[in-house]
């Protein structure tokens, strides 16, 4: 889905590169969560994988198609959705339902198929109640998931989410992330950033970010088995607990990590 | 002397068809030296109720008063007033306007007449508490990442030296690094004699470092007081939105277990309330 080869992006000739030499694979149907600190170059690697910015040095294509070739913009932004932490500059129209038609009209698909799209982006993100009020009176978390149901009505092959869930509610949070599982279950390849642990743990795959280069990339079970302990990313409350009681002695070493198993162990 | 907004309530749009009421009869209080976290679902009301406090709305029922005085829209008292509560938006760049991080950190401060050596002074302040990178003041707001526009949002606010500090959502986009300053930061102005709020969904982080919490749902108040009393409220009255963090989830259930620890989510605090429990059940038993 993404090959990305030796990128290397500058927004200005002089400052630090935000992307140093960056070498990604990402196959259709996977599930990546990018971490990383803030600066490390995350939102400037989705932007790449979108089209909005071409490398300055080395490649990316996108389905087989160089994104940098400006011939491939349009085909790539209607196969690759980018979802911003701001919702506020994503907003196109000034009505709630109006703004998720957008991106299915600008495909040109017969109105019978928009309305079926709307309505579902609008059901999955839990707007429905919604849809025919000010895009700009809805709040803050709101408007974010204004921004998530007009990326999923243009039902791309690749979401790319930049921590576009940072002002939903924990019920909220936890209800889209299952609506991801589920697209993702049907094939959509989703590129996640996000500085939540909890959420990188639900992704099949997590790559770090570091000065602008990929520090390290595996599945979450060895990332959380040590190797974040490199980076300040905070452990996730349930890891933490469970490795603060075995250090203290308080449960028998091998005792497993969920909270059924710690509770039983303490209560002996 | 606090902020006290005394049961106010609060509509959008009031008389069209859009009309859609945001805050019912809340009240709220903060204290200087005290950091009063708002958590509620999306929607629920926080931010109209952020935006009351420092009178950028005015309530349609109800009062705001900052230390003793009463503010009315418009009035002489209420610019003062703005001054003495510095919001930081919940999308920093809605407060965005100027063409430097440095002349948006400037801005307040310089309309008020400080210039110079103090207008300096008072930007070096602003920047070393919010975090910011100093390399940064000369390049425009809106170039930067997510996580920069949150410390310039806040390093504007502060270089207003304001008596309380309303902070929207303000840990969303930051890094756990950048989260732990926040924190500490906060702490510290707080320490330091400043009225903290913090609008957040986050329940973790407002059970753990605030002195009390007010919980929102659909524009009423649930329940306000301290971390655990609400903690426990919460897991006795499911409140929309909300999901009881795990290490209090962990608590409770030891507590239906008989095993008597505070319902609190910090680990550490957590793993020695245990510790304690173990060893002074070890020597009754023996
Ligand atoms: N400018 C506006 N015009 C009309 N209605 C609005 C406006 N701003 C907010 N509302 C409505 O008022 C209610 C409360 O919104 P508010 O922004 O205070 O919620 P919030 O708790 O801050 O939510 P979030 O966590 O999503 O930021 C919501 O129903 C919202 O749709
Ligand atoms: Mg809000």
């Amino acid at each position: 889905m993404f090959s990305i080869r030796a990128a290397a992006y500058s927004y200005s000739e002089s400052g630090t590169p935000a992307l140093d030499g960056v070498d990604l694979e990402i196959e259709q149907g996977e599930w990546v969560a990018l971490v990383g600190a803030n600066g490390s170059g995350k939102s400037t690697l989705a932007k790449i994988c979108n089209a909005l910015l071409a490398p300055t040095q080395g490649t990316c294509f996108v389905m087989g198609l160089d994104a940098s070739d400006p011939q491939n913009t349009s085909a790539i932004r209607q196969n690759v959705a980018l979802v911003f932490q701001n919702p506020e500059d994503q907003i196109v129209a000034s009505i709630v339902e109006e703004d998720v038609a957008f991106g299915p009209e600008n495909l040109g698909l017969p109105p019978d198929e928009i309305r079926r799209r709307v309505d579902r982006a609008l059901l999955l993100t839990d707007l429905e109640l919604y849809r025919a009020r000010g895009s700009y009176s809805l709040s803050g978390g709101q408007k974010q998931r204004l921004a998530l149901a007009g990326a999923l009505a243009l039902e791309p092959d690749a979401l790319l989410l930049d921590e576009s869930t940072s002002m939903l509610d924990p019920e909220g949070r936890d209800s889209f992330l299952s609506c991801l599982g589920e697209l993702n279950r049907r094939g959509m390849t989703i590129l996640q950033i996000t500085h939540r642990m909890e959420e990188a743990a639900l992704a099949g795959r997590i790559v770090v970010m570091e000065s602008g280069r990929v520090a390290w990339d595996g599945p979450p079970p060895d990332f959380f088995d040590g190797g974040y302990l490199r980076w300040s990313f905070e452990e996730p409350p349930e890891m933490a607990l469970h490795h603060a009681l075995l250090t203290r002695g308080l449960i028998p070493q091998g005792t497993k990590p969920g909270v059924e198993d710690m509770l039983e162990a303490l209560c002996l | 002397m606090p902020i006290v907004a005394d049961n106010i309530s609060y509509a959008y749009n009031v008389g069209t068809s859009a009309e859609s009421v945001a805050l019912r009869g809340v009240s709220f209080t903060v204290e200087r030296g005290e950091w009063v976290s708002v958590v509620g679902h999306t929607g629920s009301g926080k931010s109209t109720l952020a935006q009351h406090l420092n009178l950028l709305l005015t309530p349609r029922s109800g009062s705001v008063s900052i230390d003793g005085a009463e503010a009315k829209p418009g009035s002489g008292e209420s610019r003062v007033a703005r001054r003495r509560v510095g919001l930081v938006f919940q999308y920093p760049e809605t407060q965005f306007f100027a063409e430097t991080v440095r002349a948006e950190i400037e801005f307040a401060p310089s309309n008020w007449g400080v210039s110079g050596g103090a207008l300096k002074a008072c930007v070096d302040e602003a920047v070393s508490a919010s975090g910011l990178d100093p390399a940064l003041l000369e390049s425009n707001p809106f170039a930067l990442s997510g996580g920069q526009r949150r410390r310039v949002a806040i390093a504007s606010v502060i270089a207003m030296r304001p008596d309380y500090l309303v902070l929207d959502e303000p840990t969303a986009g930051l890094d756990a690094a950048g989260i732990r300053e926040l924190i500490q930061f906060l702490s510290g102005v707080r320490d330091a004699g400043l009225g903290v709020v913090q609008v957040t969904h986050d329940l973790r982080s407002a059970l753990s470092y605030s002195d009390r919490i007010l919980v929102l749902e659909n524009g009423s108040r649930v329940v306000s007081g301290t971390p655990e009393f609400v903690a426990r409220h919460i897991i006795d009255n499911p409140v929309r939105g909300l999901v009881i963090p795990p290490v209090v989830r962990f608590a409770d259930a030891l507590r239906k277990k008989g095993m008597n620890v505070p319902l609190i989510c910090e680990v550490d605090e957590m793993v020695r309330a245990i510790g304690i429990y173990k060893e002074r059940n070890k020597k009754c038993g023996s």
